[in-house]
């Protein structure tokens, strides 16, 4: 067993060392009867190249967004992550460290952290950071509870444009506390209707921007109206790159903002990991979720980081701590910093434009099509489109062309008979003239057939 | 003296030999280089990429648009290779010797599950392309689900929960939904006091209130005071096994049948499922419901605090609860179930998308790797490493409890007593020696508690070693040598952090100073 060092003789000495006979007399507390006699009904162990060939051959029953013309976003999104990301992620000194709690021999993952949490308050415009949570979804349920400790009331308003499994996942874990989650109808994301449905309960309204079909707006105003009711505006961003092109939150006057990372530094992934930023105001930081990590000096006065406020976290603080997340997000975090260093400034913004830039060509491009229609006022890299069909067939047929056209909007809404013939399309840096070409013609002959 | 390879082990030698003896134009040691952060390195212009020309278009952006220099800074590839590389040097990691993080369970992170896990097939396939083009990646996850209900002996498994943290709130959001479905209003939750800090908090989360159950003095829990805290108030336990203290629940079974017979459900903490992996299935011990730390038990990499993954085995009652997304094997082909419809008692869902993708294929391939013969070795020889690191510092440090541990051994510090040296200081030296300290002051049923897990991943000379290592800092110890400890320690890259200033002054991101 390539895995296992010890041998025969390691065992013989080490079991006369403690005194006993038999490893099982090492397991004598186990109620009788309940240790096994028989290994359980698996395979044997295998080698390597075995395990390398079965797991192949999973791989070789997916479609990988990298061998087709390839159009998937909704919250995850194909982008192209430098090879020195992925080198370094795979330093044993950062794969196989724990979470930093001896900083003396960690300043590695904390110096990064520190870097990561600057990151992320400048891209949100916000003044700090936390040092992340699993994913985007779980960071918006996260600061929903912090707006409710923030603001101490308990009635948490979901714009109707909140990515909808976002929207479950605050129902979800607010479903057994006394908090409340009032998941907005589709129709109801403007400024203006927000506004209406704000009152002395309100703790927070969440919007997402670019909301989850792909418009943008402004939600300054909103954010007045919220202040002034003393509750929270919470902004969610699933395309983090957007924020290289888009207005920042912060500068709309949100509370906290929680993004999901992915698209930096990280593979799709079928959907995880991934990496939740979540940012706020300098006098929320006590009621933050989550691990924080923060400047000092050692002994001899030379600068160095530390994890810190844990105060408010469970293995301190236990049934009172803000969160019980302990696990978070560590090496996403890191593949996140390091692709963001690689992009800068300069590369960031570059980068926005570029998907922006694309986005609109393939728009035009699909919009000129004899009954298709884009339904957005304004979009990032990411549009609606209606079709005159039912769009998941429509995906389907694509596939089997070997074209990723989208997702249809009836797998997030099944019952809702409006988004039957809707879709929602991508477009990001990886995507090729050819590949919009690809998908233009396809979609045509289909809906001319 | 000479180790092994003939190095000096008297470090004031070192230190004669040239260290205060001249100083460096750039501070750095030789090897040991100081780094800078990337703001005082680099600036807005830099960039490590190159990406095609922007083509020409009206933007669509409908004038929300970021005009103001955001100020992040930019490196260069070289730049940006040698500063990760630099700060990467400055971590202790598995790969570079033995990780005793007791609870922590830090074992050797096997580089093929990296590299299937990068697979075009698995790594580069997005969870909302349709069903029909992922069929492996189904199949993969039903396969995982197998593997994990077999080794535990239970009929079902929710796989979406990213971390154990967010399994446990799975496990119990699983027992409230079937509690409400039976029309019963518990309140409570008893966890014992050495529970982990996550399911005090979790168990917050889920509306409940928690009580603390004693333990006795050989490290259990205490039967007699769990059985008076029963009661049709009580909607669960959450009980470690192998507990926090290293300890298999001897009682585990009749604490099961106290817990069903008061109309309750009995959730098991499964952080320590390492110590028992194919010698002994949960579901045979009256368990409903229990997380496994894919990052612990199944190797995969803790990454510096994560990702993790935390799928949550179910009992027949239970399964029903289970959030949503799961896979549905059919005859032909493998489907998603993605929402929850009408009559599904399932309690909803936790995580957008379908879970730790990442992590799966990784645990999966090492559970192929080891097989049912290799898993039970994992248990055996985990059980075996922390048992004779224990025999081997009994006489000089106090075990806190009597008889075999399991995958970990917990000491306290009644042994510094009269040294003036605390748990801290002492594991603050074990730096110097070359090693992460072990777990401090947890769990908190003994006073300066130090829990040791060395994992199957050590052999006999690694282990002995360390051993070596901490009789060595003990006699120190002992002999009055205070201030190698209270200083500790010298030989990192950084001394001892003030933690307080940190915490007063909280400085958590760089500012432009000018």
């Amino acid at each position: 067993m390539r895995y296992l060092p010890l041998g025969p003789s390691d065992r013989t000495e080490m079991l006369a060392k403690i005194g006993v006979d038999h490893i099982d007399d090492l397991f004598r507390d186990v109620p009788e009867g309940a240790l096994l006699k028989q290994p359980v009904d698996l395979p044997r162990h295998a080698s390597e190249m075995d395990v390398e060939r079965q797991m192949t051959a999973f791989a070789d029953k997916n479609i990988p967004a990298g061998s087709v013309p390839f159009f998937c976003g909704a919250g995850a999104y194909r982008h192209y992550v430098p090879s020195t990301v992925d080198y370094m992620i795979q330093r044993g000194e950062f794969l196989t460290a724990y979470t930093p709690y001896q900083p003396e021999i960690s300043q590695g993952t904390l110096q990064t952290l520190f870097e990561f949490q600057t990151q992320v308050a400048q891209i949100t415009g916000m003044e700090v950071s936390n040092a992340s949570m699993y994913d985007g979804s779980t960071a918006c349920g996260e600061a929903v509870l912090m707006a409710r400790r923030a603001s101490r009331k308990k009635r948490a308003i979901l714009s109707g444009t909140l990515h909808p499994q976002y929207v479950d996942v605050v129902k979800c874990v607010t479903k057994f506390t006394d908090d409340v989650a009032v998941a907005s109808p589709l129709d109801m994301f403007s400024v203006d209707a927000l506004i209406d449905q704000i009152d002395d309960e309100t703790s927070c309204v969440v919007v997402q921007n670019p909301d989850f079909f792909g418009n943008i707006q402004d939600y300054s105003k909103l954010a007045e109206a919220l202040h002034a009711r003393k509750a929270l505006l919470i902004v969610v961003v699933t395309e983090v790159v957007s924020l290289g092109a888009v207005r920042s939150p912060g500068s709309m006057g949100a509370d906290i903002v929680v993004c999901e990372g992915q698209s930096i530094g990280n593979g799709l992934s079928f959907g995880g990991p991934y990496v939740g930023l979540l940012a706020t105001r300098q006098k929320y930081v006590r009621t933050m979720p989550g691990r924080v990590c923060g400047e000092t000096v050692d002994a001899d006065g030379k600068r160095g980081y530390v994890l810190t406020l844990s105060t408010r976290e469970q293995h301190i603080r236990r049934e009172k701590a803000t969160s019980n997340i302990c696990t978070n997000a560590g090496l996403c975090t890191l593949a996140f910093t390091i692709h963001m260093t690689l992009l800068g400034e300069k590369g960031f913004r570059h980068l926005a434009r570029l998907n922006h830039a694309k986005a609109v060509m393939l728009a035009d491009k699909l919009e000129a099509i004899d009954g298709v229609e884009v339904l957005n006022d304004s979009f990032f890299n990411e549009f609606t489109l209606a079709l005159p069909m039912d769009a998941a067939e429509a995906i389907e047929r694509l596939a089997d062309v070997e074209v990723i056209g989208g997702v249809p909007l009836s797998r997030l809404y099944p019952h809702d008979p409006d988004m039957k013939n809707r879709m929602l399309v991508a477009v990001t840096e990886t995507v090729t003239d050819n590949d919009m070409d690809r998908l233009v013609q396809e979609l045509k002959e289909l809906v001319n057939a | 003296m000479l180790n092994k390879q003939g190095r000096q082990t008297d470090v004031s030698t070192a230190a004669e030999l040239g260290q205060n003896s001249f100083t460096t134009h750039s501070g750095n040691r030789g090897l040991e280089q100081d780094e800078l952060l990337i703001y005082e390195i680099g600036d807005t212009v830099r960039t490590g990429v190159d990406l095609e020309d922007i083509p020409e278009v009206k933007d669509r952006l409908g004038g929300v648009t970021r005009d103001n220099e955001i100020g992040l800074a930019g490196l260069s590839e070289p730049e940006a290779m040698r500063h990760y590389t630099r700060l990467s040097r400055m971590n202790y990691a598995i790969d570079m010797g033995l990780y005793p993080l007791g609870s922590c369970t830090m074992k050797h992170n096997p580089r093929i599950n990296e590299k299937v896990a990068r697979l075009p097939g698995l790594g580069d396939i997005h969870p909302l392309q349709p069903v029909s083009t992922v069929q492996g990646a189904l199949d993969l996850m039903d396969t995982l689900a197998h593997w994990l209900k077999t080794l535990t002996g239970m009929p079902a498994v929710a796989m979406s929960p990213k971390a154990g943290a967010h399994g446990e709130l799975c496990g119990l959001m699983t027992i409230r939904a079937a509690l409400d479905k039976r029309g019963e209003n518990r309140s409570i939750v008893l966890a014992p006091e050495s529970a982990h800090g996550t399911n005090p908090a979790t168990a917050t989360l889920c509306g409940y209130k928690v009580k603390a159950i004693p333990a006795t003095d050989d490290g259990r829990v205490d039967l007699q005071a769990l059985k008076d805290a029963l009661g049709p108030e009580v909607a669960a336990i959450m009980l470690t096994n192998p507990n926090t203290c290293g300890l298999f629940e001897r009682d585990i079974i009749e604490i099961a049948e106290a817990v069903h017979d008061a109309g309750g459900y009995f959730y098991c903490d499964g952080a320590n499922f390492n110590a028992i992996v194919g010698k002994v299935r949960p579901g045979d011990l009256g368990v409903d419901a229990m997380h496994i730390n894919l990052h612990k038990t199944f190797s995969t990499p803790h990454g510096g605090g994560g990702p993790g993954a935390g799928p949550v085995v179910l009992s027949k009652a239970l399964a029903p609860f289970a959030p949503v997304p799961y896979v549905i094997a059919g005859a032909e082909e493998f489907d998603l179930v993605e929402h929850v419809e009408r009559g599904s008692d399932s309690f909803g869902r936790m995580t957008a998308f379908h879970g730790q993708m990442g992590m799966n294929v990784r645990a999966l391939a090492f559970m192929m790797s080891h097989g049912a013969d290799g898993l039970a070795r994992i248990a055996e020889d985990s059980v075996l490493n922390a048992n004779y690191v224990m025999a081997s510092l009994a006489d000089v440090m106090t075990v806190s409890f009597e008889g075999p541990c399991m995958h970990e051994c917990l000491f306290d510090d009644r042994f510094l007593a009269g040294t003036g040296v605390a748990t801290l200081d002492f594991a603050k030296a074990m730096i110097d020696e070359g090693y992460h300290p072990m777990t401090m002051y947890f769990p908190l049923v003994v006073h300066g508690a130090m829990l040791i897990e060395p994992t199957e991943s050590e052999s006999k000379q690694s282990v002995d070693q360390f051993i070596g290592s901490l009789r060595h800092l003990v006699a120190e110890a002992k002999a009055g040598n205070k201030n190698l400890f209270s200083g500790a320690p010298y030989l990192a890259p950084l001394r001892r952090l003030d933690e307080t200033l940190a915490a007063r002054k909280p400085v958590l991101r760089w500012q432009k100073t000018d």
